[in-house]
């Protein structure tokens, strides 16, 4: 009986980082597309930031929309 | 197909049959979570996660050519030892759904595998140290790993998230979550069905080899694949609502950052165990996630009763499994009459479980989210998680919702249910009075 720890270490470390890199991922997402106009008041010169919270977002959803097809690669191949 | 013998069509049945309970078994694996936080509609839920196992049985032509994954010996095995084992598998499969708890259905069948094997020809015929990297080392590990990684992602995701106060933005990030609940959920539900699909396939194929039908080392013929698919895709939809009770609300409350946590968690563990060469559990990978997830909230409950009643049943599927594998096998090997008695055992068994389910049936309108999902986890919800008892197992003091008429159901506003929890609906009159 051999225990593979090497693989069992690397499934542990591998499973960690992308979990929390993932989640972390779709988080900021989802706060930078939940970022509200600042009412009024404050003027129409928020627009730039808004707009870079914007793409980030939908670059942080790209990646995690590239590790969903990435997962559905490994399931088919 | 004229060389179809009795036997081994009775076979090809309870192997159908044992896929189609791993289907019901492990629908709570991919939708528990979903269902709970309201990602879903119960109903949609188990539909989607039916398609993609439907889609995942036949996306990969790589069919796992040993069932046991090397367990035990699979060079002399004879079409009853095999038919024996489905029958070990088939009944925890049904006992654990009956009490509502989340136990692997590969370990059913590698316990009946076990136990038959050991009956038919001896202990030498198992592999100890197979089963213990195969089996139980991978069980332990699978929650550790996915309960860890749930609990950081679900840390980091409040953390980053800490920002969010106002009801509005909070119900725009859980359409968010949502989204990427279902995503993941559709992974797990893809995954189980290529690989679990894919066992049933393989049990088919190795006793129509060993009836003499196909010729060694042959793939699955088309019907077998057909009928495997259907038949775990059938069983997906009908929705082990027991489990995916316990899983999604029993073992712990969820909000839909948790939920999205641990959903994710338990599919990179799943895909990432599955090709790194250290196959974990996909049930105890998706319990551990789940605990982990409720841990990771601030004022999070994990109800260890519940929990630890589900690891009493990981520890009893092996030894059960085997057990019943075992007494099934010493009935088949005493010829044609035993066969047919374990047979009539199986039927006699399932139809008990199944009429004891009916006395205190659990629908899908039992697992729908309570109240209004985007509602803040405030002192009284987590209050009452603490003191809500877990999910019956057969007990009866616990609130059931009943469904008055199953056609007007749908709405669940119709829904009529009995509060026996007086607590809970007295501190929460808007939360019906579903556990």
């Amino acid at each position: 009986m051999n225990i593979d720890w090497a693989a069992l270490g690397s499934v542990f470390g591998v499973s960690l980082v992308v979990t929390v890199a993932l989640v972390g991922l779709f988080t900021l997402g989802i706060v930078g597309l939940s970022k509200q106009p600042e009412p009024a008041a404050q003027g129409g010169s928020t627009g730039g930031s808004l707009m870079l919270a914007r793409a980030g977002a939908y670059l942080c959803f790209g990646l995690c929309a590239a590790a969903v097809a990435y997962g559905i690669y490994l399931i088919v191949a | 197909m004229e060389h179809i013998t009795l036997l081994l069509a009775i076979v090809i049945v309870t192997a159908l049959v044992f896929d189609f309970t791993n289907g019901f078994h492990d629908t709570a694996n991919a939708m528990a979570t979903t269902i709970s936080t309201g990602a879903l509609k119960p109903k949609t839920a188990v539909a989607m996660s039916a398609a993609l196992n439907l889609v995942g049985a036949f996306l990969s032509v790589e069919v796992a050519k040993t069932i046991s994954g090397g367990i035990i010996n699979e060079d002399g095995l004879r079409t009853e030892v095999i038919f024996a084992a489905l029958v070990g598998a088939i009944l925890w499969n049904l006992l654990t759904w009956l009490v509502g708890l989340p136990s692997s259905s590969s370990h059913a069948l590698f316990g009946g595998l076990i136990g038959a094997a050991v009956m038919s020809a001896g202990w030498s015929s198992v592999d100890g140290g197979t089963v213990v990297t195969k089996v139980l080392l991978p069980a332990v590990a699978a929650p550790v790993v996915a309960g860890l990684a749930a609990l950081l992602a679900t840390r980091l995701t409040y953390r980053i998230g800490g920002g969010i106060r106002n009801d509005a933005q909070e119900k725009a990030t859980a359409k968010g979550y949502r989204a990427g609940q279902i995503a993941s959920a559709g992974l797990v539900s893809l995954a189980h069905g290529t690989n679990d699909a894919q066992k049933t396939m393989g049990i088919i194929t190795l006793a129509l080899v060993t009836g003499g039908v196909l010729s060694p080392g042959s793939n699955p013929p088309v019907w077998v694949i057909v009928s495997a698919g259907l038949a775990i895709a059938l069983g997906t939809y009908l929705g082990g609502w027991r489990i995916i009770r316990t899983m999604g609300s029993g073992l712990t409350e969820l909000k839909p950052p948790q939920g999205f946590a641990a959903q994710t968690s338990a599919a990179t563990v799943i895909l990432a165990s599955s090709h790194l060469g250290f196959s974990l559990s996909t049930t105890q990978s998706c319990s551990g996630a789940v605990m982990g997830a409720g841990l990771g909230r601030r004022g999070g409950v994990v109800r260890w009763s519940t929990a630890t009643r589900m690891f009493v049943a990981w520890g009893l599927t092996l030894p059960a499994a085997g057990l019943v594998g075992a007494g099934a096998e010493f009935l088949t090997k005493q010829g044609t009459w035993g066969v047919a008695v374990v047979a009539v055992l199986l039927v006699a068994g399932s139809g008990a479980i199944w009429l004891l389910s009916r006395r205190k049936p659990v629908g899908h309108d039992d697992v729908a989210p309570t109240g209004e999902d985007a509602e803040p986890a405030g002192v009284i919800t987590t209050a009452i998680a603490a003191v809500t008892p877990p999910p019956p197992a057969g007990a009866a003091a616990v609130a059931v919702a009943v469904a008055v008429a199953p056609a007007v159901d749908t709405t669940t506003d119709l829904k009529t249910t009995i509060p026996a929890q007086p607590g809970t609906v007295a501190a929460d009159p808007a939360r019906p009075a579903t556990v």
